[in-house]
């Protein structure tokens, strides 16, 4: 119920939010503007389209995640509003479990708007919609409670700006870490334990990334699916309880 | 444990030997702001947190309720540790200059604090319509809070503090930002909790306030606890019996008999101000008045008061006071 209550108030917060509303309106200009694409090969323009349009809802909520995530704690503490909260009988781990929920709730409604757009264009543009796209669609709203855990995390612990910085590393290493592991496992001694060590450690995001199963219209086995979902709740799961831990320590002041 | 906190002379409030330090800047300079604060807050008073400016009263309130982390010593609430949720429960508290959530309209904003108290429904709803009433904003329930004044905002601040009706109230300068119709309000206002069988402690600088309000009071100057206890307590240990006279006409060689008696002189024109710190004094002081037909303009006996033992254990830590805002 307190959890509820401070996610609802969050996410009202969010809508009040400036950035948001930027963002989205990008988010659906970059979706609308497969509308007036030449009509190439039939094949080609239908895996463009898709490409375009699910590339810039996941990139989009990625910035939402980011950007409004890592005002989360921060503002709150700024602002002293959790003063008021925190002297309640609310948890810490409430309080930040709600902040999380409420931002999943802000970012599920702008996939579900973003995802309108899609496939109106679809539609529009007499492209087939087939099941995998809503799959897709689904680890990408993963991929976002991953990162909004990232960004919380953080947040937790140092400035908004730095937060921003540490996130969007995450995130750009978190594509690359197969990469990574290649590249490791070229090198010798020291430099191969690191690398692997940080492919280990920081999430694999490219898991979540199904846009060539869709382009492609190839299906997705459920037990993967099962798996990639695991794999990202437990993992959202370790750096909430990260982030609540090092936010129980911290003085507000 | 239990037993002890049920007995008639419960402490509601308890700390012992507070210690808060701050690390500052790039090198880490260590800041004492609470330097070994022990009292204790009885059930049923009112008690103020009295002391200058950064003395150290809102480090210690935060550290009550559980904001921030002690360096050293303990503080209880209702016998438990701070920052356990039962305690929390039964605590209301307001916040130095308070900001909130202020896209929210007065009732959204009680309703959501009600919810963190799991407060719901239409008895949520009818504490929130006697609390706008109780802090006199009943006109600005559908008004956004960035529309409030900040006599409003304290005024909002005290109701989200009161919510749960708590049995402890914690009010960090609740009187800050009031005009003085608003600062009697909070004063009628603390002493209906009184009655109600309510706790109060509230800090402040404005020691007139404290002095018509408290049961007790403590003083922290500089992060120590200088002065502990009734107000009539204090003030009588502090009795200086100082009289104060306005004299016109007083001619020079009168002033030069009255100067060794005095323990202050001050001359303005015409007029000449005196102090004089015991009763002989005074009566001889008359007598040369009287002989010299110079005229008595004024007589003020001192009271002993809390500002001027304030005043004096301020200058005793060498700090800046600001009495009486
Ligand atoms: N977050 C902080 N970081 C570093 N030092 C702090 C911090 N908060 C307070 N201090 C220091 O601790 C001391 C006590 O501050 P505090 O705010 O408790 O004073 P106060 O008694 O509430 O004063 P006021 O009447 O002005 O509100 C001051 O010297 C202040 O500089
Ligand atoms: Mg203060």
């Amino acid at each position: 119920m307190k959890v509820f209550s401070i996610a609802l108030n969050t996410f009202r917060e969010n809508l009040r939010d400036k950035l948001l509303y930027n963002l989205l309106i990008f988010a659906l200009l970059m979706i609308g503007s497969s509308l007036i694409l030449m009509r190439l090969t039939l094949g080609e323009f239908h895996r463009l389209i898709l490409d375009i349009g699910l590339g810039s809802i996941n990139f989009f909520g990625v910035l939402i995640a980011i950007f409004v995530g890592i005002g989360l704690v921060s503002k709150e503490i700024e602002r002293k509003t959790i003063y008021t909260i925190v002297s309640k009988p609310v948890a810490r781990f409430q309080f930040l479990l709600g902040k999380y929920l409420g931002l999943c709730l802000t970012l599920f409604i702008n996939t579900v708007i973003m995802t309108s757009g899609l496939l109106a264009v679809l539609y529009f543009q007499d492209v087939p919609i087939h099941t995998v796209l809503f799959k897709a669609l689904g680890m990408i709203m993963l991929e976002f409670m991953v990162i909004t855990a990232v960004a919380l995390l953080f947040s937790t612990f140092s400035s908004a700006t730095l937060s921003a910085i540490f996130t969007l590393a995450i995130y750009v290493i978190g594509h690359l870490t197969p990469d990574l592991k290649t590249f490791g496992q070229k090198m010798e001694g020291a430099g191969r334990t690191v690398l692997e060590g940080i492919y280990y450690i920081l999430p694999n995001l490219d898991r979540f990334n199904l846009k060539g199963h869709v382009t492609h219209q190839l299906e997705v086995p459920a037990g993967d699916l099962l798996m990639i979902t695991a794999y990202g709740m437990a993992y959202t799961a370790f750096l909430l309880m990260l982030a609540s831990i090092i936010f129980q320590q911290r003085d507000f002041r | 444990m239990e037993h002890i906190s049920n007995l008639a002379c419960e402490q509601v409030i308890q700390t012992d030997q507070l210690r808060k330090v701050f690390k500052v800047g790039f090198w880490g300079r260590r800041v004492t702001a609470v330097d070994g604060v022990s009292l204790e807050v009885q059930r049923g008073e009112v008690f103020g947190f009295l002391g200058p400016n950064g003395a150290g009263k809102t480090t210690t309130i935060k550290m009550l309720m559980g904001l921030i982390y002690p360096s050293g010593g303990t503080a209880t609430l209702f016998g438990h540790p701070v920052g356990d949720p039962s305690a929390k429960a039964k605590v209301g508290f307001l916040p130095e200059s308070p900001y909130f959530y202020d896209y929210l309209t007065g009732r959204e904003f009680l309703r959501f604090y009600g919810h963190l108290f799991g407060l719901l429904g239409t008895a949520l709803d009818k504490r929130i319509d006697e609390l706008l009433e109780l802090v006199g904003i009943t006109h600005a329930r559908d008004l956004q809070l960035r529309k409030f004044s900040k006599g409003m905002l304290q005024r909002v601040g005290i109701a989200q503090a009161l919510i749960n009706d708590p049995e402890l109230v914690i009010l960090d300068e609740p009187m800050s930002g009031l005009d003085p119709i608003g600062r009697k309000e909070v004063r009628d206002l603390i002493l209906r909790l009184k009655e109600s069988g309510k706790t109060v402690m509230f800090s402040s600088h404005i020691l007139h306030d404290a002095e018509l309000l408290c049961d007790r009071v403590a003083m922290i100057m500089k992060g120590k606890l200088v002065a502990c206890g009734p107000v009539s307590e204090l003030i009588a240990g502090d009795t200086t019996h100082e009289v104060e006279m306005v004299i016109d006409r007083l001619l020079p060689e009168a002033l030069e008999r009255i100067r060794p008696l005095a323990s202050k002189v001050v001359l303005q024109g015409e007029r000449v101000m005196v102090v004089l710190s015991s009763q002989q004094a005074v009566d001889l002081a008359l007598d040369v008045i009287r002989s010299a037909k110079a005229k008595l303009v004024a007589l003020t006996p001192h009271k002993a008061s809390l500002e001027d033992l304030f005043i004096r254990k301020a200058t005793g830590v060498h700090q800046p006071v600001e009495a009486r805002v």
